[in-house]
């Protein structure tokens, strides 16, 4: 196996992965913007789209990993990796501040402002005369129609024990894996997946009961939205995160990284906690003040 | 198993450019890459040129003579879009991508096949949004920023908007990664942080802007669409939103992007401005720390884009204050460039002519913000062509001149070849004439209430209305000679390695034309840091 030391740099060689990828996203976009506009056609598209891009995740990856297991990389190859990743999750982050943004932003500003607080008399007077602020809501016009707002234990809570236990196992799986425990790595990372998709599960149930039980909808007025846009935002990235996780386990069982080179392990890992400290604040802002 | 790995090793390093469609589709090649971006730019720079003759044509005179009112709000818009998100941005991303490795002695971008990416969705993103002007309805007429509930009234190009601003956030942000890990990890060795070219410095800092605000917006748009399709109510009164709400988030991506735009320029003219001055840059300390300051300030002054939308009095008084803050390290940076020249043995190529110019331009630009950045003084200002006139200085003979003199400046080493004075400096005149008759006489419009965003007005503003459109078609024109330049550009004398009498830096050190792979080895110790200063 040579080594390389970082007396000569990494360049790879051309590939037709993001090609394959901005294909990808064209048939996507098309796609559901044709298919929002009531183009039926436009949901095949969307799907090819889907295809595509799940053809291009799958081989782009195939081919970084063979690269990576032929020994090609160098410690300068590993750190651009994880830079990366890092200021990747910090995109994220900043994806789930707007939404945070809007919420903090409707808790303290529109909605007292509705209900004529500051110099807005007015305001509620002569637009939404009688209207008093308060959280949640689904705002002066009452749309949506009558609600219940989620309560922040039950469900939630075994979710907010769910996500925060999933951390925890994956630390140990890191753990084992820098200590050579191969077959606790394995049993610590399969945990955390089932966490993971046990927290979607329960997730969708709440869904489920929000829109059976309580009518709180997406289209529950200002609470409605932000409730479902950050938990729903939050459930998509839990899904990637713990699909990320399945591919991991699967890569470890076939033996791959060492305690010296597990890039994609820690990849995953820090996009878990990522996911996890945002459910954090989620449960705080959005279940529970 | 070591000599397989090798022989890969080997041929990846040392073939050439791929043949055919090939080297560019499946591009690695940061140089290549570059090249597409540039040229992408220069298409885009065109097409949304091509719009803003429509705007001029239709305001040369009053009352309604050439397009429907619509098509006019449709051409406003799309033309701040397109040279917004497809000439300006994508020309910094590929000067970036030339240069960056070449300054910091890198053999490539860090993320080589991510570069391809970032590149390779922005010919997607703006072929879904030109394809909007033709669907029923029409292109998006609502304005670059987008504001609710005016923008839900857009026809069925409404949502191909709004996915394409979401294609050019995700290849903004890639690109930014990749710059930032690049100047992180891949330096030359002995290459610190702050013996860094003020290029690739202010670009670091463009970088992380980029990747804080481009989700935002990223957001703002999604917040839009589930509105129009979902019924959420995030811009809705009577649901507890707010449209007031959208102006916020989106100007916290706002106010930053115009620094995105801006501090890569900065970098640009640090670099010309020293070598045809002979001195070294004044103060590269200090315009690092200004350039971060500038940064910072950024996030804190989003609202001063808002201040006739009713906000609260501290809110108006907090952002006018923070918002006249950045004249203090805009001033450090003019300061500097000008105590740069002091004294310096100047010469004026094309690029030295393009950077001075964009030292006096843009600072007249930055006069005008700092005039609209008075709360009271915004309230009369606000949405008039005094608004237009200022970003329009601070966009073209700022960001545009700064990309123009950096295409000059970098050409040679591009090319092998010196381009053509002669044509070079008659591009900048004519240009830098006609950018002052098409934008100054809208100050004056703005000052005595002339709207922006009509495609009719009254008639005591003929007169500077006309002298605009002049100006406008003669911009417009004049930049067919830089087609021009480029066109000839091989057929100039061969450039040397070094191309300017007083460059320094690693860039100049590899052979002109640059070749197609540099720094495979990290450049040694002595040499890198002899050229550094």
């Amino acid at each position: 196996m040579a080594t390389h030391t970082d007396d000569r740099y990494y360049v790879p060689h051309g590939s037709y992965w993001p090609i394959v990828g901005s294909v990808g996203l064209l048939f996507l976009m098309v796609g559901v913007s044709s298919w929002l506009n009531g183009a039926d056609a436009g949901f095949y598209i969307m799907m090819l789209g889907v295809a595509v891009l799940i053809f291009m995740i799958t081989g782009w990856f195939a081919t970084v990993i063979g690269e990576n297991q032929r020994g090609l990389y160098n410690d300068q190859v590993d750190r651009s990796f994880r830079q990366g990743m890092f200021w990747f999750i910090f995109s994220e982050v900043m994806f789930f501040a707007a939404f945070f943004g809007a919420l903090f932003y409707a808790r303290n500003m529109a909605i007292p402002w509705l209900g004529g607080s500051s110099n807005n008399f007015f305001t509620n007077l002569l637009l939404w005369e009688g209207y008093e602020s308060t959280w949640p809501t689904d705002g002066p016009g009452g749309i949506g129609g009558e609600y219940q707002a989620m309560p922040p234990f039950g469900l939630p809570l075994i979710n907010t024990v769910l996500l925060l236990s999933s951390s925890i196992t994956v630390t140990i799986a890191h753990h084992a894996l820098l200590a050579r425990k191969r077959a606790q790595l394995a049993i610590f990372l399969g945990a955390t997946f089932v966490l993971g998709f046990i927290f979607v599960y329960l997730q969708g149930v709440e869904y489920v009961h929000a829109y059976q039980d309580m009518n709180l909808k997406l289209t529950t007025g200002i609470y409605g939205s932000t409730f479902f846009m950050l938990t729903g935002f939050h459930g998509m990235h839990v899904t990637i995160g713990a699909i990320m996780l399945t591919i991991i386990f699967f890569r470890v069982l076939k033996g791959h990284f060492s305690p010296e080179h597990h890039f994609a392990f820690e990849a995953v890992a820090w996009y878990w906690h990522f996911v996890d400290v945002v459910w954090v604040g989620l449960y705080v802002f959005v279940y529970w003040m | 198993m070591s000599s397989t790995v090798a022989d890969a090793l080997d041929h990846d390093e040392e073939h050439g450019p791929e043949k055919g469609i090939g080297r560019w589709l499946f591009a690695t090649n940061h140089k290549d890459i570059g090249t597409m971006y540039l040229i992408f730019s220069l298409t885009m720079f065109f097409i949304g040129g091509a719009m803003a003759m429509v705007i001029r044509s239709e305001l040369a005179i009053p009352g309604l003579q050439f397009v429907h009112p619509e098509f006019f709000n449709s051409m406003t818009t799309m033309h701040a879009l397109i040279m917004v998100f497809g000439a300006v941005m994508p020309a910094f991303v590929g000067l970036a991508n030339w240069m960056i490795p070449l300054m910091i002695g890198a053999p490539d971008m860090a993320l080589p096949r991510m570069n391809n990416w970032s590149f390779w969705i922005l010919p997607v993103a703006f072929g879904i949004l030109l394809s909007t002007l033709f669907m029923p309805g029409g292109a998006p007429a609502g304005g670059w920023t987008m504001y609710p509930p005016l923008i839900l009234q857009t026809g069925d190009a409404f949502p191909f908007l709004i996915f394409s601003v979401h294609l050019m956030g995700i290849s903004s942000i890639m690109g930014a990664i990749n710059v930032i890990v690049t100047i992180i990890n891949m330096r030359a060795p002995d290459m610190t942080l702050l013996k860094m070219p003020m290029f690739v410095w202010t670009w670091l800092i463009t970088a992380y802007l980029l990747i804080a605000v481009m989700p935002v917006l990223a957001g703002a748009v999604t917040m839009l669409l589930t509105d129009q399709f979902f019924g959420t109510s995030f811009f809705l009164a009577a649901g507890g939103g707010d449209p007031v709400m959208f102006q916020h988030i989106f100007w916290f991506f706002g106010h930053p992007e115009v620094y995105i735009m801006i501090l890569p320029a900065f970098g640009v003219v640090s670099e010309i401005i020293p070598t045809f001055a002979r001195k070294p840059l004044f103060g590269h300390d200090s315009m690092v720390y200004a350039a971060s300051c500038i940064a910072f300030l950024s996030f804190i002054v989003w609202a001063h884009h808002m201040f006739t939308v009713g906000m609260p009095l501290t809110g108006q008084l907090f952002f006018m204050f923070a918002t006249m803050l950045i004249a203090v390290p805009t001033g450090v940076k003019v300061f500097n460039w000008v105590a740069t020249m002091w004294r310096g043995s100047m010469t004026f190529e094309t690029p030295m002519l393009f950077s001075l110019a964009f030292v006096f331009l843009f600072t007249i630009g930055g006069f005008s913000g700092l005039m609209l950045a008075a709360a009271p003084a915004d309230i009369q200002y606000h949405d008039t062509y005094f608004v237009v006139a200022h970003f329009h200085y601070v966009l073209v003979p700022g960001s545009v001149f700064a990309i123009m003199a950096g295409a000059y400046y970098w050409l040679p080493k591009w090319t092998g070849h010196m381009y053509s004075e002669r044509l070079g400096k008659l591009h900048f005149w004519t240009s830098t004439i006609f950018v002052n008759v098409t934008f100054f006489p809208m100050h004056f419009l703005g000052l005595a209430g002339m709207p922006r965003r009509i495609p009719d007005y009254s008639t005591q503003f003929t007169d500077f209305n006309t002298i605009a459109s002049i100006g406008a078609i003669g911009f417009g024109v004049s930049q067919l000679i830089f087609v021009a330049v480029l066109l000839t550009a091989y057929k100039g004398s061969k450039a040397t390695d070094r191309v300017w009498e007083g460059t320094r830096g690693l860039e100049w050190t590899v052979p002109s034309p640059a070749p197609y792979h540099t720094f495979e080895t990290p450049p040694k110790a002595r040499i890198a840091s002899e050229v550094f200063e």
